[in-house]
């Protein structure tokens, strides 16, 4: 006697089986589809730009004329911009972090400074620019220099900074901090000594993560004005300035198409700053990866 | 030998002239160690408070500059007028809703390219994908998510708008739909990823007992694992939603600067992102109506995206499966 007949469901399974594999495809093409439009994009723009890009355009400062373009301005403006926000968005970040994992009780306003880390990081950028511009350009009066641009993009990317340190900490083992505490060390020495150590990794490929958004981040930088046409680099904090996604701006929304092209080496050299920091990311991470 | 040798010294017998009492004592008498005991804690909490304020100082300078603005705008015509008009030489109409409907047309057809594949490549990769694939997989297509959105605004103008063209010649230079789609890929990745953290929480038994029971895969994803992540992958594009409202770059190079308060999608509008950077880009003098206008126009975008993520958290909280 039989109790299941082979026939009958291979015969009831049949449509199934071809439902399951059709939705299968689908969804996988759904999935080569996204990374189909990042192959596009890149392609686009290396086409585009790989003809204007040489050591000239890396040296020469901004140009009417499209063949004498340069991103030197930008490129160093980038740097001093993220010589600000690095310091102060990580010791803003880890000090929340620090203060969220180790110090703060269970108590009304934990819970609020923690609602308000998770709300302010879907705050659109661009009302980061309107608080940059009444705080930090004029009722502050530092205008659109380095400092206020700065300080606008350190607040950004401030809730970022702290959910990854947040992270960090809390990864570090609990016997690790009782071994601290048992040989009589104070909480302050168990953080710089042991937590703090421990933690670095993960801290800082999320600030670099968090810092490779702050440099390619527009907006903020348009509503605080910064300009687009600097023929000088600036010597300090208080100089204005202009930064890598301000000049592609610019470009991009010029009519001639020879600014496209310039636009599009721009790019190139955003992107690849951008791998950079990106690279040194998942070589920290790799690195240090599963110590305990 | 000195007896104020230091209490982590090791030298012999050091134990029997100093009890670990004294020790302890001496430790604690240190005035400097108990004072940077006492004042970390308060430090770091004046530090973790920087991001309240931030939010604080959001919110005041958006609402005292919009109550300026509306004591030269009256606010019915703000939040009811079909005009938005605020560079003419006769008489200056500032009614919001072109620029609402602006945001909406672009957000609208972000959703419709973004939600069908994120949600499908967050099946894939949760369902169908070995553990291989998907660990290339998830890391490219988050890939996408850390490319500037200054690179996609230059990727619609200058590859998808002249594409769509070449298909429908009526599009305009400047449209709607192409920084839809654009803005449509840029948030794949959040949807994708987000669904597929929360359908990779549902428990592997559930799965395993439907596959034992003779369900195809396909039956499996469908009719449990996304119903069991239902609340996660809505909050996933609620949140992407957000996303989409508050996105500006893109917008403001390939959506063009024409407020309009109809339901064209294929010639030139203006988004409230997009009116805010040609404001700042332009010389608005500092005190004029339409200096104080970005801050009426932020202020909206502000609520528009505070409500998603609130309606985000909701869901994920409230409608949260427990297993």
């Amino acid at each position: 006697m039989r109790y299941i007949e082979h026939d009958t469901v291979v015969r009831r399974m049949n449509g199934r089986m071809v439902v399951n594999t059709i939705f299968k495809s689908l969804f996988l093409l759904a999935t080569l589809a996204a990374l189909m439009a990042l192959v596009i994009l890149m392609y686009q723009i290396v086409t585009q730009g790989i003809s204007h890009l040489s050591f000239s355009f890396l040296t020469n400062f901004a140009s009417r004329f499209p063949d004498q373009a340069g991103i030197k301005a930008a490129l160093i403006g980038s740097i001093w911009l993220m010589a600000v926000v690095a310091p102060t968005s990580i010791i803003l970040g880890v000090g929340s972090a620090l203060y969220l994992e180790e110090y703060a009780k269970q108590n009304r306003i934990t819970t609020f400074i923690r609602m308000n880390i998770s709300n302010l990081a879907g705050v659109p950028s661009i009302v980061f620019g309107l608080l940059g511009l009444t705080i930090f350009v004029r009722a502050l009066a530092l205008g659109n220099s380095i400092l206020a641009a700065g300080f606008t993009m350190s607040l950004l990317i401030l809730p970022v900074i702290i959910v990854a340190s947040q992270e960090a900490i809390r990864s570090v083992p609990g016997e690790l901090r009782d071994a601290s505490y048992g040989m009589g060390a104070t909480k302050w020495q168990t953080i710089t000594k042991i937590i703090l150590p421990a933690a670095i990794p993960g801290i800082l490929t999320g600030s670099i993560l968090a810092l490779s958004r702050a440099i390619g981040e527009t907006a903020p930088l348009i509503v605080i004005g910064v300009p687009v046409i600097i023929q000088f680099l600036p010597a300090g904090v208080m100089d204005t300035f202009t930064a890598l996604p301000m000049q592609i701006y610019d470009w991009s929304s010029r009519p001639q198409p020879e600014f496209q092209q310039v636009a599009a080496a721009g790019i190139i050299v955003l992107m690849v700053v951008l791998l950079l920091m990106n690279s040194v990311a998942v070589i920290i991470r790799n690195k240090f990866e599963k110590r305990y | 030998m000195s007896s104020h040798c230091s209490p982590f010294g090791v030298e012999r017998g050091f134990i029997m002239r100093q009890s670990v009492q004294e020790m302890i004592a001496q430790s604690k008498g240190k005035k400097n160690k108990q004072f940077v005991e006492k004042m970390i804690p308060v430090i770091l909490f004046l530090i973790a408070s920087v991001s309240v304020l931030t939010t604080i100082g959001i919110m005041l300078t958006l609402i005292f500059e919009t109550i300026t603005f509306f004591t030269r705008v009256s606010i019915t015509d703000f939040l009811f007028g079909t005009t938005w008009l605020p560079f003419s030489n006769k008489e200056a109409q500032y009614g919001i809703l072109p620029l609402i409907v602006g945001t909406l047309k672009v957000t609208l057809i972000a959703i419709l390219v973004a939600v069908p594949i994120g949600i499908s490549a967050a099946i894939y990769l949760s369902d169908y994908a070995s553990e291989n694939v998907r660990r290339v997989l998830k890391p490219l297509l988050e890939v996408l998510a850390g490319i500037p959105t200054i690179v996609y605004g230059f990727f619609a103008l200058t590859f998808v708008t002249p594409l769509l063209q070449s298909a429908f010649p009526d599009i305009k230079i400047f449209n709607a739909i192409s920084p839809g789609i654009v803005v449509g890929i840029m948030i794949i990745p959040m949807i994708a990823s987000l669904s597929e953290d929360a359908m990779s929480s549902v428990p592997k038994s559930i799965r395993e007992g439907a596959l034992a029971m003779g369900s195809t895969k396909f039956e499996v994803a469908w009719k449990i694992t996304v119903p069991a992540a239902l609340s996660g992958i809505i909050a996933s594009v609620v949140l992407a939603v957000s996303r989409a409202i508050g996105e500006t770059m893109i917008v403001s190079l390939a959506a063009g600067s024409t407020p309009k308060f109809d339901g064209d999608f294929t010639g030139s509008i203006q988004t409230m992102t997009a009116y805010i950077v040609q404001v700042s880009k332009g010389d608005a003098g500092y005190g004029t109506t339409i200096y104080y206008s970005i801050y009426a126009v932020g202020f909206t975008l502000f609520i528009f995206t505070m409500i998603m993520n609130i309606i985000a958290n909701y869901v994920s909280k409230r409608f949260r499966e427990e297993y």
